[in-house]
């Protein structure tokens, strides 16, 4: 089995990460947005079972498996406030929701 | 029994904390029941451990008890400790059980208060500070107990907040005892910074090895002295004491003349060895008691307000106890001390007794006739009052006060000077004391009884009145035997006076019983044969002048409003422009542009924070990784 070397296993997770962040603060869209913050979660899950993979440890698939948990709980969390957000706002837009301005 | 001791302050404030976290969700009879309960057990206790160190008594005649390490800084390693000796026996005995049978006073008197909870919680608060100050082994912690008690009479004097005059007396008193407690606050870093200690048998020890008249011991000694002036509603700090009569009455009975103004008293005596290396301070001690007594006994005797009299009547008994330690009378001292809080502690609850029965009238001159009226606190006042003057051989007053004059003679510290102070304070102490007798109980009635004392406010009258006749029997001159138990308990923690054996002739041997005879025989002159014509003279210009200028303390509350509170709010008037206003201004100015720009921050929009926590992230990146 080709192995992944350790740098483009990581250049691909900054890539990853990058994408997501950029999309966080461009998109405006609460459900992209969410989206984003998957890919990131994502991103940094890769890093972990690149790293254990270089090690040749259990560690890192562990790390992704916790992520993989809290990213379930986060997405449970984050549709349900997309719905509130919808009922209240009307809309998803997250610039709609600025009313904590100093 | 004497490992309980830690539970005699603990109770009390164990009482307050209940009533402090229940408060409003306690009935009138719980809160009655917590508070006066948690001083009676606390009562209790001192009793049994009083009894097990009189009865066997521990090595070295005195008991200590360390709870806990309070802190450890900079070689300051106080302890949260307690020291029991004969002299704190006696104080904590006095403090408990006076201080119960005002609580159950207070129980019936308060009855209808609508603070009644908050009253018993500043109460209870109030012995369990009093407690901690007399029991403390070190100064660190009886300076804990000492501003506990000065803050619990602010409480209790300014309680019924309603009105601002009260709210007025009560900060007075705090600013005017604070001056005082500055000064203890300093004497005490002096003491620190030159013994490295503040547990008090350890520096009483290295001061007991100091030459006589060490500078520094002498600084001390008048700091502390500062401090005792300050509590204890001495000349020239006393003008707080009179107004604290704004407070409730069994307020005044508890704090303000049996136990907090003592404190003072407790200080000198407890850091008598100080005194002793500083003779000079000493006298001070003895002037400043006989000056301050005989002030108090001229203010009293001219005062209207029952309340204000027996007030300047405390100041001027608190001189006699100042006298005392001033001749280096330490135990007679003490003994004037247990004696004093009986009677005024029931003179100021038959007082309570009576201005309530008269709806709140204070005017003695508006009373009068209540003898029939109310029999009970008819006698029981008058045993106080006559306890209060010394009446021969009957009351607890006059052996505490002969032991007093004859001391302030016999001691090889007195002189003639003070003991004649003495001796006319006495006559004035006969005179004013039962001038309130006369005029409250005997003559016409001038108001109707509207309400009269049940079995809780009875009670306390009358153990406190059995009280004040047979406190004084624990300590007999010699013509009488000389059976003096008290002076042989409070020998193993006081040096014993040494009176010079009541050698007298029999002129100076007589003199109180004398003098204070004749303070009554006046009093009954003035105020029972020939009221009328006493009226009529008072009202001429001179003796009404001279009369209104002792009403009035002497003036002394008008002195320092031109000495100090004119020329302070002036001055504050005058350089509100200074230098160090733009400073101050400036700072506030810069608050409010730095709270501008960082308001403006806020926009509420998510993608701009969450790109700047990101560029912070970057930053920080790149400072570990380039670094």
């Amino acid at each position: 089995m080709a192995t992944v070397s350790l740098n483009s296993g990581l250049i691909l997770a900054a890539i990853l990460f990058v994408i997501g962040f950029v999309g966080l603060i461009t998109r405006r869209n609460l459900i992209v947005v969410l989206a984003c913050i998957e890919i990131m979660l994502n991103a940094a899950g890769l890093a972990f079972v690149v790293a254990g993979a270089r090690w040749g440890r259990a560690d890192g698939q562990v790390m992704f498996l916790f992520v993989l948990a809290m990213a379930a709980a986060e997405v449970a969390v984050g549709l349900a406030l997309a719905i509130r957000f919808r009922q209240a706002l009307g809309r998803l837009d997250i610039d709609a929701a600025d009313e904590m301005r100093g | 029994m004497m490992h309980l001791l830690w539970l005699i302050p603990a109770l009390p404030l164990a009482g307050f904390v209940l009533l402090t976290l229940l408060n409003r969700r306690l009935s009138r009879t719980a809160a009655a029941v917590i508070g006066a309960g948690s001083v009676g057990l606390a009562a209790l206790v001192a009793i049994a451990v009083s009894a097990s160190f009189m009865l066997s008594p521990p090595a070295g005649h005195h008991f200590h008890q360390v709870l806990w390490t309070w802190f450890d800084t900079g070689g300051l390693r106080p302890q949260v400790a307690f020291y029991l000796d004969a002299m704190t026996v006696v104080f904590i005995l006095v403090i408990t059980f006076v201080g119960f049978l005002i609580h159950l006073y207070s129980t019936e008197f308060m009855e209808h208060d609508e603070g009644f909870t908050r009253f018993f919680m500043y109460m209870n608060l109030f012995v369990a500070s009093m407690l901690v100050l007399v029991l403390a082994d070190n100064l660190l912690l009886l300076y804990l107990g000492w501003e506990g008690v000065g803050m619990c009479s602010y409480f209790l004097i300014a309680f019924w907040q309603k009105d601002a005059q009260n709210v007025y007396c009560g900060r007075k008193a705090f600013i005017i005892t604070r001056i005082g407690d500055t000064a203890l606050i300093v004497g005490l870093f002096l003491l620190f910074t030159h013994y490295h200690t503040l547990a008090i048998q350890p520096l009483m020890h290295a001061v007991g090895q100091a030459p006589a008249g060490a500078a520094v011991v002498v600084a001390a000694a008048w700091l502390l002295l500062g401090g005792a002036v300050g509590k204890s509603a001495q000349l020239p700090l006393q003008t707080w004491l009179p107004d604290a009569m704004a407070g409730p009455t069994p307020v005044s009975a508890l704090i303000h003349a049996a136990t907090m103004v003592t404190a003072g008293v407790y200080l000198i005596a407890r850091t008598h060895v100080l005194y002793t290396a500083a003779p000079d301070v000493r006298l001070a001690v003895a002037i400043i008691g006989t000056v301050t007594l005989l002030y108090a006994g001229f203010s009293a005797f001219a005062q209207k307000d029952i309340k204000r009299s027996l007030a300047y009547s405390t100041v001027s008994q608190i001189g006699y106890m100042f006298l005392a330690l001033g001749v280096a009378g330490w135990d007679a001292g003490i003994f004037h001390f247990m004696t004093h809080a009986f009677f005024k502690a029931l003179l100021f609850l038959g007082a309570g007794v009576v201005i309530e029965a008269l709806a709140d009238e204070h005017d003695i001159f508006k009373m009068g006739g209540l003898r029939r009226e109310l029999p009970v606190v008819f006698w029981t006042f008058t045993i106080g009052a006559a306890s209060l003057a010394a009446l021969p051989l009957v009351t607890a007053g006059y052996y505490s006060k002969d032991l007093i004059i004859s001391t302030s003679l016999g001691s090889v510290d007195g002189s003639a000077w003070l003991w004649a102070g003495a001796v006319a304070g006495a006559l004035l102490t006969g005179i004013y004391s039962f001038r309130l007798v006369f005029l409250v109980f005997f003559g016409e009635q001038k108001t109707p009884v509207t309400r009269r004392p049940r079995w809780r406010m009875q009670t306390p009258l009358v153990v406190l009145a059995v009280l004040s006749v047979i406190g004084g029997f624990v300590w007999l001159p010699e013509w009488m035997g000389g059976w003096k138990p008290f002076e042989q308990f409070l020998s193993t923690a006081l040096p014993t006076t040494d009176a010079g054996g009541w050698a007298f002739g029999l002129g100076e041997a007589t003199i109180l019983e004398v003098v204070s005879l004749t303070g009554i025989a006046v009093a009954y002159l003035l105020w029972m044969r020939r009221r009328a014509a006493t009226a009529v003279f008072a009202a001429r210009p001179a003796p009404d002048a001279l009369e209104r200028y002792w009403r009035a303390g002497w003036g002394f509350d008008w002195l320092y409003e031109h000495m100090f509170v004119i020329p302070v709010e002036w001055f504050a008037h005058v350089a509100r422009n200074d230098l160090v206003e733009p400073v101050v201004k400036g700072i506030a100015s810069l608050n409010v542009l730095a709270w501008r720009g960082l308001s403006a921050s806020q926009n509420g929009l998510l993608r701009l924070y969450i790109a700047v926590a990101g560029a912070g992230l970057a930053v920080i990146i790149a400072v570990v990784v380039l670094r």
